[in-house]
């Protein structure tokens, strides 16, 4: 694949050993961002998506398996550095974190100040050496993602902020250490409509304005739409579509992309659903993961694992149909 | 099964079940096993105070009296107590409980407060009072043992009963017209179990405990008993030469105790799903 | 935050006022005919009288209970049957010894105990954690009194490193009372080879008296630190790259120890009861040895006044645990 991509997942398979047993969370997860880049990653609940984001990060769920895979970052395999060099190197400083609920994230007994201002202390660069000039740097930080009195903000606590404004301290603690990327986790979620718009529109301008590439993980194709320039469609653990987003949204091929077009209540006179459940990852179907509630599902399909195939430079699809059409091609 | 799958995977908890069963068998075959079954009243002034050796492996008393045989037959007695104890309180704390939990009311007040003020203060202080006022013996111990421990069930049930009594199943027993007596012992009770037990596992460890202690001090039974406190006590003129004398009944305590909190803290974390997270 | 410890205070008074009410519920009210029980067996109708009117009996209830809150209230307990002297001199006297005896180990207890439930929470069912589960429900199986023979056996008699009883060696002159405790008030008064002798004694009674406590808290510490290693917080502070160190030491056991915190006020009663035993065996001269004498010789007047001694240093350490909890979660700060 492409050399210039900043990161990119090659086939991620991961699992969980449970009291029920063996869950596959992620099955040949493939994905690439470019630098400066917003690549949404969609999917329902429970398809993998909050792991793949924190496996970016080097942070596994507990009793969790790799089996196999590669995240390069930056031209280099985080899989093979060390959870010690991803702390010194990594986390918070070349990839930054937005988290899904603002409302749990931040430390409740501890000043915004006292969480802020020790992460530049461990990274700190160059121009950052003294705590004025650390201070300095997280009050414009503040007042650039609109904290009013960012001077008082470092004294109070969480529970004396808005939703809305701990999500803002949240993408200012990601942005602290200028990183490359910023992995933000369903960051709109929790938040009210209104709130929404303005963390999208205020996270739009700030990768464009710090050049930072952000891997946007959400449910919502309507905030993919406004937001991301590529996307990445999961279901079951595994990349089943990816592409442009005005190429996706405007012709998917993948079934599942489809019906979850059909959902969106902006798109659909009816409100309808996809029949039936996501396929528990304790006993993922055999074959296409999506076969069992899939319109167009033959039955080879329940029995063959569909390849990820190339429609066109940047787009892929796993799916029977799309394999069919590339064999009838010349 | 699920469950016992769960508490086997426990190593602990395996460890403290063992225990537990390893003490009732003793307590129940005392007088076949121990080796000087006679121990218990007789004595053996040639072969007082005699080390650890392949005839008395834990030595003899001041008596000349066979400690293991002592041990075993006191496990039977601390047992004993517990049991009746843990048991007693149970039968009068449950009900009072269940009571107070369902019919809130000044009565439910009443109770509450009066196991609230028996709560606040320390169980051996009161336990050792209560004893002292009906003349000491082993049945004054177990009595005021006994009259100190039914305010922790009482507060269990109370919460569980509380709990319960809002959720939908009841409201729904309610409806068709169960009635108060009928809905306490047979659907609220059931549910408040697994605390109950719980709570009465770890109860016999404390009780052979306290127990203990009041016959260190005194207060529970009395001389040639075989009761592991008292034993201790006794031993303590003949230290620091006789050091067999304290160390195994001591052991004892500590090992039966140890079982019942063991299994206690096993049983608790397959019942109370807060805690079964983070295991 | 100060009006947060006056609410607390306010708080108390109930529940300190149904302990009284207790109290004299249990000596006038119960006792079919307390002047016959004060008068003792042979005494005569005209002695009973006689008592009954010395002692206000023939009042009102009311009258009785205002008259006994007065004598409460001007520390009036009355002579002790066993030491011939009056109750407050006694407590006065044997308190700071108590004192010193139980914060030492609650100290000792708290300062090792949430290190040691935070490691085991760190190393969740490995090695340690299964190690430190084994120690804490042993501190809690372990019988005191036993413990506490058998350290002496051992420490004192056997290898002769500690002092067998007593809380300073037979010659030495106590130091001079400043605050009761003798090692602040040898370290206050510059007397080393005193300060040595008193820490010496305090050791063993000391470390018996902690199992317990120390059990304790390394439980709830590390249930807490457990519980708090789920939060999203944590997977926050990890992701932006905190070391290990400094997540669980400073973010995780800051929002961890609330819980640990709230199981010293409750540790209180085992405490009392401990102080009892082991004070007992190492001829301590506090409340908890004058308590069991009170005890055994059924020295009714002592036994009340340790009952609301306990009763008000309960209520206090409660509150002390409220401030604490306060200063340690600024939610609860501002809740009332």
């Amino acid at each position: 694949m492409s050399g210039t991509a900043l990161l990119e997942v090659k086939s991620l398979r991961l699992s969980v050993r449970t009291d029920e047993g063996i869950a596959q969370i992620l099955d040949h997860v493939e994905l690439q961002l470019a630098r400066g880049h917003i690549l949404g990653v969609v999917g329902e609940s429970g398809c993998g998506k909050s792991t793949l984001a924190r496996a970016v990060l080097g942070i596994m769920p507990s009793r969790a398996v790799l089996e196999s895979g590669e995240i390069h970052f930056e031209g280099e395999d985080l899989l093979g550095v060390s959870d010690r060099e991803m702390t010194r190197r990594i986390r918070g400083r070349r990839i930054g974190f937005i988290p899904q609920d603002p409302y749990l994230a931040l430390n409740p007994v501890f000043k915004i100040g006292a969480q802020l201002l020790p992460m530049l202390r461990w990274h700190a660069s160059a121009d950052l050496r003294s705590e004025a000039d650390r201070r300095r740097r997280v009050l414009s930080l503040l007042r650039r993602v609109q904290i009013p009195e960012p001077e008082l903000a470092l004294e109070r606590y969480p529970h004396q902020f808005s939703g809305g404004q701990r999500q803002r301290l949240m993408i200012a603690g990601a942005l602290a250490c200028s990183p490359a990327l910023v992995v933000a986790d369903e960051p709109t979620t929790a938040l009210d409509v209104t709130t929404q718009l303005q963390i999208l529109t205020l996270l739009r301008s700030l990768t464009e304005e710090f050049g930072i590439a952000m891997l946007f993980v959400t449910h919502d194709l309507g905030v993919v739409a406004e937001l991301c320039d590529a996307i990445t469609v999961m279901y079951a653990g595994q990349t089943v579509e990816t592409g442009r987003t005005d190429e996706v949204l405007a012709a998917p091929q993948h079934p599942y992309t489809q019906a979850l077009l059909a959902c969106h209540p902006d798109r659909s006179g009816a409100l309808g659903g996809i029949q039936g459940l996501v396929p528990s990852p304790l006993a993922p179907p055999p074959g296409c993961r999506f076969s069992p509630r899939c319109d167009y599902a033959l039955a080879q399909c329940s029995t063959r694992i569909p390849r990820l195939v190339k429609e066109a430079p940047g787009r892929f699809v796993s799916c029977r149909l799309a394999d069919e059409r590339q064999r009838e091609r010349p | 099964m699920l469950i016992l799958a769960k508490f086997s995977r426990d190593k602990a908890a395996v460890l403290g079940a063992s225990i537990v069963l390893f003490a009732l068998i003793i307590a129940l075959l005392a007088p076949l096993i121990a080796p000087y079954p006679g121990d218990i009243a007789a004595s053996h002034l040639l072969t007082r105070l005699k080390p650890p050796s392949i005839e008395h492996p834990f030595g003899t008393d001041n008596l000349g009296r066979d400690i293991l045989s002592r041990v075993i037959l006191g496990t039977r007695g601390a047992l004993t107590i517990a049991l009746m104890v843990v048991g007693t309180a149970m039968l009068i704390g449950v009900p009072l409980g269940l009571l107070a939990g369902y019919y809130p009311g000044w009565l439910s007040e009443g109770i509450m407060r009066v196991t609230d003020i028996f709560l606040a203060v320390p169980q051996l202080i009161l336990a050792l009072a209560l004893a002292q006022l009906m003349s000491p013996s082993l049945e004054s111990a177990m009595l005021a043992l006994t009259l100190t421990y039914w305010p922790f069930f009482t507060r269990i049930v109370y919460g569980e009963a509380r709990r319960l009594k809002v959720s939908l199943f009841i409201d729904a027993l309610q409806c068709i017209g169960a009635g108060g007596a009928r809905i306490l012992f047979l659907h609220i009770l059931p549910n408040a179990i697994s605390p109950i037990i719980v709570r009465a596992t770890i109860g016999m460890g404390f009780t052979i405990l306290v127990a203990a202690v009041l016959g260190f001090l005194g207060m529970g039974a009395t001389p040639p008993e075989p009761d592991w406190g008292l034993a201790i006590a006794e031993s303590r003129q003949y230290l620091p030469d006789a050091w067999w004398f304290s160390t195994f009944p001591g052991l004892a305590i500590f090992i039966t105790v140890l079982g019942f909190n063991l299994l206690g803290d096993g049983l608790r974390d397959i019942v109370d799903p807060r805690l079964r997270r983070s295991r | 935050m100060l009006g947060f410890i006056l609410r607390r205070l306010l708080l108390v008074i109930p529940s300190l006022l149904g302990l009284l009410i207790f109290t004299f519920i249990l000596i006038r009210v119960v006792p079919a005919d307390p002047a016959a029980a004060l008068a003792g067996d042979n005494a005569t109708p005209a002695q009973i009288a006689q008592i009954r009117r010395q002692y206000g009996l023939d009042q009102p209830l009311y009258v009785q209970f205002a008259v006994y809150l007065g004598q409460i209230a001007r520390l009036d307990f009355g002579e002790s049957a066993y030491s011939r002297r009056p109750i407050v001199l006694d407590i006065k006297e044997r308190l700071p010894a108590t004192l010193e005896l139980t914060l030492s180990s609650l100290l000792f207890a708290t300062l090792l105990g949430i290190p040691l439930g935070t490691i085991a929470a760190v190393y969740h069912n490995r090695w340690p954690d299964l190690a430190l589960r084994i120690l804490s429900v042993g501190g809690i199986a372990v019988a005191a009194f036993w413990f506490a023979i058998e350290l002496q056996l051992l420490f004192a008699m056997r290898l002769d490193w500690l002092p067998l009883r007593g809380r300073l060696s037979p010659g030495l002159t106590p130091p001079s009372t400043l605050t009761g405790f003798y090692l602040l008030d040898s370290l206050l008064t510059g007397r080393w080879h005193a300060f040595g002798n008193a820490l010496s004694h305090l050791i063993l009674p000391a470390f018996t008296l902690s199992l317990g406590g120390l059990a304790t808290i390394t439980r709830f510490t590390r249930a807490g630190v457990l519980e708090t290693l789920q939060k999203d917080f944590v997977t926050y502070e990890r992701a932006q790259g905190f070391p290990q160190r400094v997540l669980i030491w400073k973010f995780v056991l800051r929002n961890s120890v609330v819980a640990a915190i709230t199981q010293i006020g409750l540790l209180f009663g085992g405490l009392v009861a401990g102080a009892v035993v082991v004070e007992t065996i190492f001829d301590w001269p506090g409340i908890g040895f004058y308590t069991v004498q009170a005890i055994l010789t059924a020295d009714y007047k002592v036994m009340l006044a340790v009952t609301l001694l306990i009763g008000v240093i309960y209520a206090l350490v409660n509150i002390i645990v409220d401030v604490v909890h306060g200063l340690l979660d600024p939610r609860l700060r501002e809740e009332d």
